[in-house]
């Protein structure tokens, strides 16, 4: 077949065709999609929770405070070893060796890590401490190195030829980039601060646990309580969370984590851990390529296939339902769309969709609506749809002060004004959204989703590790597939990298 | 003595020649001045020199950007001068607390600048004029055989012009600088250069050029 030109090719790849191959998509998954309602009546349930909901009790004070003051210590000291770990890393993240390690370390999600984790050290405070370190290691290595990579080059240059690449590093490289890596580790515990609750719900002492504790007594008025708590913290943390309190919250987190009493593990766990569990079960006593491939098939087919295949049915539904939310809601903020009383409805309502990471969304769900993709379809939807229309709605703001003087109000202004100028940046933000929204569902499988952490968590149970690592391994290659895609459509719709909204992917 | 030759070379940025066939030799003791319009090709006459002598000779370059790290100290962007005397330790423990030694001395080369009681303010909160006096006491810090500078004195008044142009001459021995001041040029230079269009048109003493000669650069 003779090769298009390469403007044709371009062309294949319109915004509209993009928006339209992933909606027909979603639409093709959606009969595929178990989206059934519980058995056990689904009113009754939301009745009791309700009522629960609405008359908050924070008597159970010294759970909730412990809950939350442990939610911040991991959070704070997962994110330092993290953003310390990645700082090492950046300058040298062009070798393809620590670029690669980087990408493996942050293609498995923080849920992952601890239930791997747990299995050398236990329900230790450095099991919650490493399952968000590692991870934001790769993913501190990277956008450090980015930042690095963006600053002015020219000190640099003019410094003495002779200059040692320490004294290069610290003098002209790391003073420029500096503010900006700053600001990315604040962020970036805000997301840590996210994992480390969700962390609770696989053991660790963290507001996950408390909840799950809460809701299995049908304690509702609690659990009501706690989340307020979170979601309030959350909202405030540019004002409790100073870069010169930085060193005493740390301080405090390490010292609240090592007091913590853990189980001890046997010795040589570790060394039992890499050199057994996780070989493959077949080559434990020696190479044996049939036995292993007679192993591989099996799982492949009957695991890693299908739980490919849930993870992305509920993805692309999520996604395309994300994308209808954050498009319709963005205006909801924005001043002259919206009433002064509306925006501040409607920005209540995303800080507390955003808060709540989708996992802790889809286990609040799946006590409403039973087991089903449906939890964890609206989970994934509603947060992640929050978030760009957060982004929209803010980006929307900015473009006010330019339109003309007699531009109209209200839904008119949104539809004719806002919603076409910011058709790219919506496109590009779901773009982004889609890795991380793939991320999420297959960790999903935790819950009892089939998705692919529904198999890992079995592997696991049955303590057959090398099973487990199979099934990661195909997750972080599927999530790499992804972003692979997302980027170039995002290059082909000339969407490029917008590094402004690098900042908000977790 | 010659410190550097060009001999009939093509100088420019990737494929694109800025200057095609260019002969140039800067001698020792000498005060170049280049002089032409912006884009006929000063800086990279500049950075082909620079890059020539930097091998063999100690060389301070006053670049025209500046090249100033806005987050640190007017005294940490002086210190820069001279990073490669010493080791990365003792870089990186001057970084976070300055020597005396160093600091005496990088004070008083901001004294000749008139920037003494700017030492410890961050570079992002000076004017332009005061930036651009740092990026002089960096190149004054860091001393050596020749000063390359491009536009060096372009951001301050002329009376400070000249002052810190007479500076340069009794702290280098050799200069090769672009001005676009035409009169200061004449009263400093040994040397005069002027190019345009990719291509040098003169190449004499002050003396030996008249007016109308040195307009002709700046002509339509």
């Amino acid at each position: 077949m003779p090769r298009l030109p390469r403007s044709t090719q371009a062309e294949r790849w319109t915004r509209p065709r993009v928006l339209t191959l992933f909606l027909a998509l979603a639409l093709l998954a959606l009969p595929f999609a178990d989206l059934s309602l519980g058995s056990h009546d689904a009113g009754a349930a939301l009745a009791r929770m309700a009522s629960g909901f609405i008359r908050p009790d924070f008597s159970a004070l010294e759970q909730i405070g412990r809950a939350i003051w442990l939610t911040i210590a991991f959070a704070v000291a997962g994110v330092a070893a993290g953003a310390s770990a990645g700082l090492a890393l950046a300058p040298f993240y062009h070798l393809r060796g620590v670029r690669w390690l980087c990408i493996a370390l942050r293609s498995v999600h923080e849920l992952f890590w601890a239930l791997m984790l747990m299995q050398v050290m236990g329900i230790a405070p450095m099991t919650g401490v490493l399952a968000i370190a590692l991870p934001y290691a790769g993913i501190f290595a990277k956008v450090f190195s980015e930042q690095l990579d963006e600053a002015d080059p020219r000190p640099a240059q003019v410094l003495p030829k002779g200059t040692d690449a320490l004294s290069r590093f610290l003098y002209a490289r790391a003073p420029l980039a500096l503010a900006v890596m700053k600001h990315y580790t604040l962020y970036r515990l805000e997301c840590g601060m996210r994992a480390s609750a969700v962390l609770g719900f696989v053991g660790l002492p963290t507001l996950g646990f408390q909840l799950d504790s809460f809701f299995r007594l049908g304690d509702y008025a609690a659990a009501s309580a706690i989340m307020i708590c979170y979601v309030v913290l959350i909202a405030s943390i540019r004002l409790w969370m100073r870069p010169v309190l930085a060193p005493l919250w740390l301080l405090a987190s390490v010292v609240t984590l090592s007091l913590i009493q853990s189980p001890p593990m046997g010795s040589g766990a570790l060394m039992r851990f890499l050199t057994q569990d996780i070989v493959p079960a077949p080559l434990r006593d020696g190479w044996d390529g049939a036995a292993l491939w007679d192993w591989l098939r099996p799982l492949l087919v009957s695991e890693a296939l299908p739980g490919i295949l849930a993870t992305v049915l509920v993805a692309q539904i999520a996604l395309a339902l994300t994308g209808a939310l954050a498009f319709a809601g963005f205006g909801l903020i924005v001043p002259r769309v919206t009433s002064r009383f509306g925006r501040m409805v409607g920005h209540l309502g995303l800080v507390i969709l955003r808060s709540f990471p989708e996992y802790m969304l889809a286990y609040l769900f799946l006590q409403v609506f039973g087991p089903s993709m449906l939890p964890a379809i609206l989970a994934l939807a509603l947060h992640n749809g929050a978030i760009i229309a957060h982004l929209l709605g803010r980006e929307g703001e900015e473009i006010l002060p330019g339109l003309r003087r007699d531009a109209p109000r209200g839904l008119t202004l949104w539809g004719w004004e806002l919603a076409p100028r910011l058709s790219g940046p919506f496109i590009a933000l779901c773009l982004y959204r889609w890795e991380i929204i793939l991320r999420e569902t297959a960790v999903m499988g935790l819950l009892g989703i089939a998705t692919l952490g529904f198999y890992i968590d079995s592997a696991l149970a049955e303590l057959r590790l090398d099973r487990a690592l199979v099934l990661l391994i195909a997750t972080g290659l599927l999530t790499a597939a992804v972003d692979r895609i997302s980027r170039g459509l995002r290059r082909r719709t000339s969407l490029g990298e917008a590094r402004r909204y690098r900042d908000e992917c977790c | 003595m010659s410190l550097t030759v060009l001999d009939n070379e093509t100088l420019g940025y990737g494929r694109t020649a800025v200057l095609s066939e260019v002969s140039f030799a800067l001698a020792e003791g000498e005060r170049v001045v280049l002089l032409g319009r912006s884009g006929a090709g000063k800086s990279t006459l500049l950075n082909a020199v620079h890059d020539r002598l930097v091998p063999a000779h100690r060389v301070a370059l006053v670049p025209q950007d500046h090249a100033l790290v806005p987050q640190l100290s007017v005294l940490r962007n002086v210190l820069m001068g001279r990073l490669d005397d010493h080791g990365a330790l003792y870089n990186l423990t001057n970084l976070l607390r300055v020597r005396a030694r160093d600091r005496a001395g990088v004070a008083e080369v901001l004294e000749a600048v008139g920037l003494g009681p700017e030492i410890d303010r961050p570079v992002h909160g000076l004017s332009g004029g005061q930036k651009q006096r740092v990026a002089l006491a960096r190149a004054w810090w860091r001393g050596g055989r020749v000063l390359i500078g491009d536009e060096p004195v372009s951001a301050v008044d002329e009376t400070q012009a000249g002052v810190l142009l007479e500076q340069a001459s009794r702290r280098f021995p050799t200069l090769m600088l672009a001005l676009h001041d035409v009169g200061l040029a004449r009263r400093f230079a040994t040397r005069l250069v002027g190019i345009r269009r990719g291509a040098i048109l003169f190449d004499a003493a002050p003396g030996d050029l008249s007016d109308a000669e040195i307009a002709a650069l700046y002509a339509g």
